[in-house]
């Protein structure tokens, strides 16, 4: 029966009205689940790069749900058509959202020109995080390079997305850079649209 | 040095880091659906969630003990309220109650109006037998036993299978006592 008592009932999770966005729960919370998000995966693969892929799909699932709730909420149900629409939006937009601050910075690649880089001092994810000597480069960003590539994908800019750690003179920690790829469609699409 | 009050779990939650709930939500999700696709079981996704459970709920006491400065609980009837007033606070940031206590005061319900974890969820028809919050429970039984109480947590209530709180069942089995790893005398 719905509209009965004090709590309604929807039949429907479609019906039921859209959060603000504003309800938050503590870090060590998150921190905790991704721990775990990352250690059942340790159990299921053999080697790094299959740890990263599956860090990176739990991401995708993520970054494509975030990509409609924030066009349908915050952006009105406006399409970004433009490749430095998009790359402004996850920079600002989906990071604000996610992760309580912009991003750091946004770079255009110097080498390819379909590359871009979006760096983090250190990312929300890696915040309890440290990586054993023996597995060498891999970065639980794999999990925020997901989002981001499910947010661009979702928006019809298919992209490879990597997270890297770049070491920085001075810093103990080194900084987290998202490197996007973007393919050659897009490319190809942004010059015909000048 | 006089001890510390208890502090409420509002005020805990203010001060400690906070994140964007719809992340943790989201990242749940994405747990869920990769054991759903790795273990295909429900019965299986249950007890991994609930180990998963396990797992943070015995290093979530710590945190919890630590920030919360409550003192030795004397009884069951404290312990679950300060789990309920200031633990899901404090972490989940949504309020909880505690209600239906039986006759000895070891089993009693967990009532969550709130969940964060279930925002925008909705059980498919295949997966009709999933407790899909079942990591709560898990942390609640991992977080009671590192203080030397075996419990046990079910489920009772439901709001993706259909009821209209979250209650969670929480019994005491029986009190460990501490085990000291080495001999007094040696």
């Amino acid at each position: 029966m719905i509209g009965v008592g004090k709590i309604k009932q929807y039949s429907n999770v479609l019906d039921k009205p859209l959060t603000k966005g504003k309800q938050e729960v503590s870090l060590s919370a998150f921190a905790f689940l991704f721990s775990e998000l990352v250690q059942y995966n340790q159990t299921q693969v053999d080697n790094i790069g299959e740890l990263e892929r599956r860090l990176e799909d739990a991401g995708y699932a993520v970054g494509a749900r975030v990509l409609e709730l924030l066009c349908h909420r915050d952006k009105g149900n406006r399409r970004e058509t433009r490749l430095l629409g998009i790359l402004s939006f996850v920079h600002s937009t989906v990071w604000k959202v996610l992760f309580g601050k912009v991003a750091d910075s946004l770079e255009k690649g110097t080498e390819h020109e379909d590359e871009y880089m979006i760096s983090e001092k250190e990312l929300l994810v890696n915040k309890f995080i440290s990586i054993p000597k023996d597995m060498g480069t891999f970065n639980c960003g794999a999990f925020v390079a997901g989002i981001v590539r499910g947010v661009l994908d979702g928006a019809g800019f298919p992209a490879v997305v990597t997270a890297h750690f770049v070491p920085m003179e001075g810093q103990q920690r080194p900084r987290t850079t998202i490197l996007i790829k973007f393919a050659e469609e897009v490319l190809r699409r942004e010059a015909r649209l000048g | 040095m006089a001890p510390i009050a208890p502090r409420s779990g509002d005020a805990i939650f203010a001060n400690v880091e906070r994140v964007n709930a719809e992340l943790f939500t989201l990242t749940y999700g994405a747990i869920v659906r990769q054991l759903l696709t790795d273990l295909e079981e429900v019965d299986e996704v249950n007890k991994q969630l609930d180990q998963m459970g396990y797992n943070i709920g015995i290093r979530l006491i710590d945190e919890f003990l630590a920030k919360s400065n409550v003192s030795r609980c004397n009884d069951f009837r404290e312990t679950t309220d300060v789990i309920a007033k200031v633990g899901f606070k404090m972490f989940l940031g949504v309020a909880a109650s505690v209600t239906n206590w039986d006759a000895d005061g070891t089993c009693c319900s967990i009532v969550l109006e709130d969940n964060p974890l279930v925002d925008f969820v909705e059980l498919p028809d295949n997966c009709q037998g999933l407790y899909y919050c079942n990591i709560l429970s898990g942390v609640i039984r991992g977080a009671l036993d590192m203080v030397s109480m075996k419990t046990e947590v079910t489920w009772l209530r439901d709001v993706l299978r259909g009821d209209d709180v979250f209650e969670l069942q929480v019994k005491l089995l029986k009190h460990v006592p501490e085990e000291y790893p080495y001999k007094d005398d040696e």
